[in-house]
């Protein structure tokens, strides 16, 4: 499987992560050679094959639906980049 | 004898005689990594004196006065947690992962300066760190493994008692074997990761660095069980893991899987890997080939998995709410400046194949496929532990490498996992213990595997191993 570069853009894009060139096309060449090696999935047999995504034999955890404590707001803003009042302030959203 | 350089047992042992008090104990350490870190640069974030969380925690605990490091991707409240990551520079958490709870409930010491790791736990070898990497104590121009190369190091190189990691491919194992300590990854589900700052939620888990194996027991004693604040922590009792210490190994049955003995593989460590087999056999085990027909595509099938994975967990890593912004006047340019500039390389080529695997047109190619061999790879195991109590390999393929050499190369840095990863994608159990060196002086290590949450026949297996054998007491010069 080829990734071109634009394919890679658009990844980027669609990770939210800004790329420079360079490291767009170093990328491209890295990740092709990964997902050469990754193709070789391609002959395993799984004709018939469920998938598994995940390991242990649970399904729908659940606990009682009890008030507890949470985390007050003070402490849940203490490592905000910028913060008002009670509030995460970030550039504006809307023009 | 220096403090530092003996087991959590051995101190425990002399603290309840009171030969020795916590205070010197703690000094000891202190000093040690004084001396040493310069080198080794095992912690991160190390200025002067480490402090330590909670010097006054003393209890009756089982393990009261123990001072333990913690992987910098463990979160510890109010104290520093990165992920040797810049994008969560100064994140100061406002919680304790369960792991810290339970340790300080047992008396432990939490030091603040946390060890060094990969970014994200993303790496074979610690050079993914912001920080820059940690140095291999047996030799300081290899590398220490990754990605818990730091809390491997400081531990090998008496920086620390006792330490904590986390293995979602290797990460505990691999460094474990290259610095000569036991490293120990429990099932899935055995060890609670509620504040473990997710990778490939699958797959990670927490678990140990220990000096022996009689430590590994205790350590795992403490953090063990079920906790409601993780829906994938398994609800079953805990054994006394001390029990199968010293426990006689005849007729216990060992599976060797003939497709990890392959080309590729360093000559010396298959020889000191076949060694330690001959030595187990002398004790008693019952050695058979086996098969595991689908090792050849595991790799593979983590490198999707894992990073899918992860790009879906790092998508929370945006300059909103923690760590790093960058500054910008939009917010959808505020999301990619950050990104773009908080992330290192691997973080970002990892997020980039995560993304892709799972994106539109591709998803059945990539991200299905590879659930459905895990699934292959699982039944591979289940079918030998019919037969078998626990499998043997290598650890690696090869003893440590040198810092730089694979760094460019991230596929030849992938494969340096090729016999730790199916642990994972099958969620069984699985510990790397010292076995020997190669001539140039580093060490390797032994992979012991069991069924699930059987922790207790890989100390059983590991204790005979190590009561017969030297290699668990050597130490670097430094």
């Amino acid at each position: 499987m080829a990734l071109s570069r634009e394919t890679l853009k658009y990844v980027a894009d669609l990770s939210r992560i800004e790329l420079t060139p360079q490291e767009l096309e170093k990328l491209s060449l890295q990740l092709q050679t990964i997902l050469g090696f990754i193709d070789q999935l391609s002959k395993a047999d799984i004709a018939g094959i469920e998938p598994t995504s995940h390991i242990l034999p649970l399904s729908n955890v659940l606990r009682e639906d009890t008030p507890r404590e949470s985390l007050s707001i003070e402490k849940t803003l203490a490592n905000a980049p910028q913060k008002k009042d009670n509030f995460f302030v970030v550039p504006k959203v809307i023009e | 004898m220096e403090l530092y350089s003996l087991t959590a047992h051995e101190l425990l042992e002399k603290l309840g005689k009171k030969e020795i008090s916590v205070e010197g104990l703690c000094s000891s350490v202190r000093n040690r990594i004084e001396d040493t870190d310069s080198k080794v640069k095992a912690y991160v974030r190390l200025a002067g004196s480490p402090a330590v969380v909670n010097p006054k925690a003393i209890n009756n605990g089982s393990l009261s006065g123990i001072p333990v490091s913690i992987k910098d991707n463990i979160c510890t409240e109010g104290y520093n947690t990165e992920c040797c990551s810049r994008i969560l520079a100064g994140f100061k958490p406002p919680y304790d992962a369960t792991v810290i709870r339970k340790l300080k409930d047992a008396g432990a010491i939490i030091l603040e300066s946390k060890t060094n790791m990969d970014e994200f736990a993303f790496g074979s070898s610690t050079e993914n760190s912001c920080f820059g990497p940690t140095h291999n104590p047996w030799n300081l121009d290899c590398v220490p493994g990754g990605s818990s190369g730091g809390s491997a190091a400081c531990v090998a190189a008496d920086e620390a008692i006792i330490a904590i990691g986390s293995d979602t491919g290797g990460s505990i194992r691999q460094p474990a074997a290259f610095c000569g300590v036991v490293g120990l990854k429990p099932t899935y589900g055995r060890v609670s990761r509620y504040g473990l700052i997710a990778f490939a939620s699958s797959l990670d888990q927490i678990g140990t660095f220990t000096k022996d194996i009689e430590d590994s027991c205790l350590l795992m004693q403490v953090i063990s069980g079920h906790d409601p604040m993780d829906a994938t922590s398994a609800d079953l009792k805990i054994p006394d893991y001390t029990r199968s210490l010293g426990q006689d190994i005849r007729g216990l049955k060992i599976g060797i899987p003939k497709e990890y003995f392959i080309e590729g593989m360093n000559r010396e460590v298959k020889t000191i890997v076949q060694e330690a087999i001959a030595k187990l056999k002398d004790l008693g085990a019952v050695i058979k080939e086996v098969s595991l027909p689908h090792t050849q595509y595991a790799v593979a099938v983590y490198y999707i998995l894992g990073t899918a994975e992860a790009s879906s967990n790092l998508a929370r890593f945006d300059g909103v709410q923690y760590g790093f912004r960058a500054k910008a006047s939009k917010l959808i340019e505020m999301y990619f400046k950050t990104r773009g500039q908080g992330f290192g390389q691997e973080a970002k080529r990892r997020i980039l194949l995560g993304t892709f695997a799972l994106s539109h047109g591709y998803y059945d190619a990539y991200y299905l496929k590879a659930l459905k061999v895990r699934t292959l790879i699982k039944n591979d195991f289940d079918a030998v532990f019919q037969d078998c109590d626990c499998i043997i390999t290598p650890t690696a393929p090869t003893p440590a490498f040198r810092i730089g050499e694979k760094s460019e190369e991230p596929l030849q840095m992938y494969l340096s996992d090729i016999y730790t990863i199916s642990a994972n994608l099958a969620g069984i159990p699985a510990i790397s213990l010292p076995c020997g060196f190669v001539k140039n002086g580093l060490p390797v290590g032994l992979q012991i595997l069991t069924k699930p949450f059987a922790e207790e026949t890989l100390f059983q297996l590991g204790h005979a191993y190590e009561r017969s054998t030297p290699w668990h007491k050597m130490k670097p010069k430094l």
